[in-house]
């Protein structure tokens, strides 16, 4: 390929995404359909300007997936994924399983041979990670049960992949076509016997663990030493696609190596700053593989045959929706988390165009099966949007929870003057509080049973991802004058700070903190009122053992509430020295330092000890002392009277 | 028998050296309640139901507290402000305190003579504490001259021992009406009262 065409493709891809994803975005349609649509107008079958190697380019973009696995990974930490492990396995194992088998029976009445009828049925069940994360998480869905079953059954489908590659060769109904470079061929594992296989699979596994533990974590630091910003971004893509490398070598999915990798590296302190590098890449990547997908529709085939693939793509869909609506609900999901959870994974996912070219290879499949089936997944994924956004729009606002109370007709919608975001039990707290004493609040919240519940309650209730511009606006923040956030994790409200700055600089913020430090955090976002959610409760709980041991009540709620002065007194001593810590100290390093300093203060500050204004010894000891003879200086005075 | 309640307010017993002493006496009286302001209310929240039942119940309230800055603990205000409402205590129907008897019972620093016209402290004890015998006067109650236990400042253990047996037998005279309540009305100070009623 010469420079020039090489430039001249960058260019037409470019283009493409810089004019149509924002066209889509105008007019509803999300990111993902717009790079689709990118793709089908610079196709062979739009404008021409890429053609047939769309489907080659769908493998070098597949990397964005593995990319996204890894954020993912990385903002998934483990104890999340454990407690996650119910719906992955038993959610995913039956999504996979029970769609497997309704495909493969209905493959062979189609008059299917069994092996192929199961290989297609095992293909069809997968889903697409890339579509369904990408589009969930621009929607703000992500976060609620729909969102996080979706993720958990996508999870076990990326890992369900290994054995499917596994077992496709037992499958095989013809000579395998070895002589293209195959794909097994390539492998180190490939010549092994499958003992070795399985020890190659797991040592793998636990490198990338004890890696993730041990090496990289130093190294990142010593790169961060550097001050290099792009040997940061360098070593990050170097660790993405070193640990995707090893995994294809052994035969095991990149996306699941890395999404490990990720969740590894997700306690540690480089967590913020590789998932910032890594990002740009993973969106372009992944516009790059929709494009692709886009451009490689064979509209020829579908043309050809319309019925038959119209036929296939809506018995796929119909089938798959199907399968995941009766297993949310029989998995207790509401009725319109149900709703969401199958709407957004009925297609086929993009590892069946490689597994769809791998069982060829093996010669599982002919062509006469994989080609309209091949065009079917296509079109079944550039459906899912617009399926998302039937949901959003049809289906939710009858069946689901609503964004906002249709509003009453007798109640004058008047603006409430705070707006509260999260209503758990920080935030519910702060509501219940102004409202018993009459001040109305505005509350968002993403957990849509708990929304249902508030609602009933007659609260009024926004209901989605509390950082969206657009959601701000609506729930009134234009005209409210304080904004409280009790959002779940400091990310999210640092995330709502910035936007809430940017578009409402009126708004005043008040802000749950978790620790020192995102307190810290929050103020140098330009927070002022910040509330450490475990400084008073504690507090507290240290007065209480004061009093079981003996202490007067009054003297230890005092001292608790000195102490939170103190406290406080601290944390502005530290923010106003924050410019004294290195930027690049590890944030551990940095938290221990800031105990330090919170703990001599301690020592140092001595009306934490005792309230002095009522100890009357040194007034007792001046008054010995004066005798009778000088005028006295205290209250009550030292003069000796009767002492009755 | 008369049913005593004591209403006590020092902000920081455990540094006390004589009220430690004299509310130990007073928990161990059978017929006197003891109502501990500072550690039933460590965060000023008064409970003014418990507060007006307690009242109620009562005949005889004693306000026990040492002298602050001439004036009592600061909870001892928040009490009056909080629990002697308009219309319950005070007022055309306010009534619900009619007939009772207040008593202050004080410790000083300064000793006797400091308070006096002329004295270091320019004014009695008696006129230091005319804004709390006019409210019970409003309350339709009875305000007794207060009893002062001067210059603890300057005692010694010995000096507060006697001081609490006295405080005690004290309590004791009045839970079984042994003093003479009407004769005294119009003296500064309990103290002669009490003096003469211990020595007979
Ligand atoms: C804050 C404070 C203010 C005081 N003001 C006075 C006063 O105005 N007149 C006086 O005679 N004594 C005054 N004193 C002395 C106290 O009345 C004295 O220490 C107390 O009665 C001793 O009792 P206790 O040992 O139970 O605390 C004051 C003491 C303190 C701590």
């Amino acid at each position: 390929m010469s420079g020039e065409n090489w430039l001249f493709q960058a260019f037409v891809y470019l283009a493409a995404a810089v004019v149509a994803v924002p066209l889509a975005k105008r007019f509803g349609l999300g990111s993902v359909l717009g790079y689709l649509l990118a793709g089908v107008a610079i196709g062979p079958f739009g404008l021409g300007f890429v053609g047939q190697e769309g489907e080659d380019l769908i493998h070098v973009a597949e990397f964005g997936v593995v990319m996204m696995l890894f954020v993912v990974g990385l903002e998934l930490e483990p104890a999340l994924l454990w407690r996650l492990r119910g719906p992955i396995f038993a959610l995913g194992g039956l999504q996979v399983m029970v769609t497997a088998f309704l495909a493969a029976a209905a493959a062979l009445a189609l008059g299917l041979l069994w092996q192929e009828a199961l290989a297609v049925g095992l293909i069809l069940s997968l889903s697409s990670t890339a579509i369904v994360l990408q589009t969930l998480n621009e929607k703000g869905l992500l976060r609620g049960e729909g969102g996080q079953s979706s993720f958990a059954v996508l999870l076990f489908q990326d890992i369900a992949v290994i054995p499917m590659l596994a077992v496709f060769p037992l499958l095989a109904t013809h000579g395998a076509d070895h002589d293209a470079a195959s794909h097994a061929a390539t492998t180190w594992t490939a010549g092994m016997p499958p003992w070795a296989q399985t020890l190659a699979v797991l040592g793998a596994v636990a490198a990338v663990v004890l890696a993730g533990r041990f090496l990289i974590r130093p190294a990142l630091s010593a790169i961060a030493r550097t001050r290099l910003r792009e040997l940061f971004t360098a070593a990050a893509l170097l660790l993405v696609i070193g640990i995707a490398l090893l995994m294809t070598q052994v035969g095991l999915s990149p996306a699941l190596g890395t999404f490990l990798a990720g969740v590894v590296l997700a306690n540690s302190e480089y967590r913020h700053e590789l998932e910032s590098d890594i990002e740009p890449f993973k969106g372009l990547l992944l516009g790059l593989f929709f494009i692709a997908v886009g451009a490689s529709i064979d509209f020829a085939l579908i043309v050809a045959q319309p019925l038959l693939i119209a036929g296939l793509v809506l018995a796929i869909v119909a089938l798959k929706f199907g399968v995941l609506f009766v297993l949310a609900r029989l998995f207790r999901l509401s009725f319109d988390q149900s709703m969401l959870f199958a709407f957004a994974l009925p297609q086929v996912g993009e590892f069946a165009f490689v597994l769809f070219s791998f069982a060829s290879q093996e010669g599982v499949l002919g062509a006469t099966i994989t080609g309209p089936l091949v065009a079917a997944v296509a079109l079944s994924m550039a459906l899912t949007p617009l399926l998302l956004l039937v949901n959003e729009r049809l289906v939710q606002p009858r069946f689901g929870t609503p964004r906002q109370t249709e509003r009453e007709p007798d109640a004058i919608d008047e603006h409430h003057p705070v707006i509260i975001a999260g209503f758990g039990g920080f935030g519910s707290t702060v509501g219940r509080l102004l409202k018993a004493n009459g001040v109305p609040t505005t509350v968002l919240e993403y957990d849509s049973d708990r929304v249902d519940l508030l609602r009933r309650l007659g609260l009024k209730v926004f209901y989605g991802d509390a950082s969206r511009y657009d959601l701000l606006a609506s729930a009134g923040a234009g005209e409210a004058r304080l904004l409280v956030l009790a959002l779940d994790t400091p990310e999210r409200t640092l995330e709502l700070v910035h936007t809430a700055r940017r578009h409402f600089p009126h708004l005043q913020i008040l802000a749950r903190a978790f620790d020192w430090g995102d307190a810290l955090e929050l103020r140098a976002a330009g927070v002022d009122h910040v509330y450490r959610e475990s400084l008073d409760t504690a507090a507290r709980a240290g007065a209480d053992a004061m009093r079981l041991l003996g202490s007067r009540a009054y003297r230890a709620v005092r001292a608790a509430q000195t102490f939170v002065h103190h406290d406080e007194a601290a944390l502005d001593e530290l923010y106003q020295h924050r410019h004294d810590f290195s930027v690049y100290l590890s944030e551990a390093r940095r938290r221990i330092e800031n105990l330090e300093r919170i703990m001599l203060a301690d020592r140092e500050d001595r009306s934490l000890e005792h309230d002095a204004g009522w100890d009357a010894e040194s007034l007792r000891e001046e008054v010995r002392s004066i005798g009778m003879s000088r005028a006295p200086t205290a209250p009550g005075g030292g003069v000796s009277g009767q002492d009755t | 028998m008369a049913r005593l309640l004591i209403l006590f307010a020092h902000p920081a017993l455990e540094k006390s050296r004589v009220h430690r002493r004299l509310i130990r006496e007073a928990q161990a009286i059978e017929g006197v309640t003891v109502n501990d302001l500072y550690e039933e209310y460590p965060d000023f929240q008064i409970n003014v139901q418990r507060e007006q039942a307690l009242l109620l119940d009562h005949d005889l309230i004693v306000l026990q507290h040492p002298m602050f800055w001439y004036s009592t603990p600061a909870i001892l205000k928040q009490w009056q402000d909080l629990v002697l409402e308009h219309g319950w205590a005070y007022g055309s129907r306010g009534n619900a305190l009619r007939g009772k008897l207040v008593l202050s019972l004080i410790t000083t620093g300064g000793g006797e003579a400091a308070y006096q016209h002329g004295g270091f402290n320019r004014y009695t004890i008696a006129e230091l504490l005319a804004p709390i015998a006019q409210t019970v006067r409003l309350c339709k109650m009875e305000y007794l001259p207060p009893y002062v236990i001067f210059g603890t400042h300057r005692m010694d253990e010995d000096a507060i021992a006697m001081a609490a047996a006295r405080y005690r037998r004290l309590l004791l005279a009045l839970r079984d009406d042994r003093i003479d309540l009407a004769g005294v009305n119009g003296s500064p100070v309990l103290n002669p009262a009490v003096a003469m009623l211990l020595e007979g």
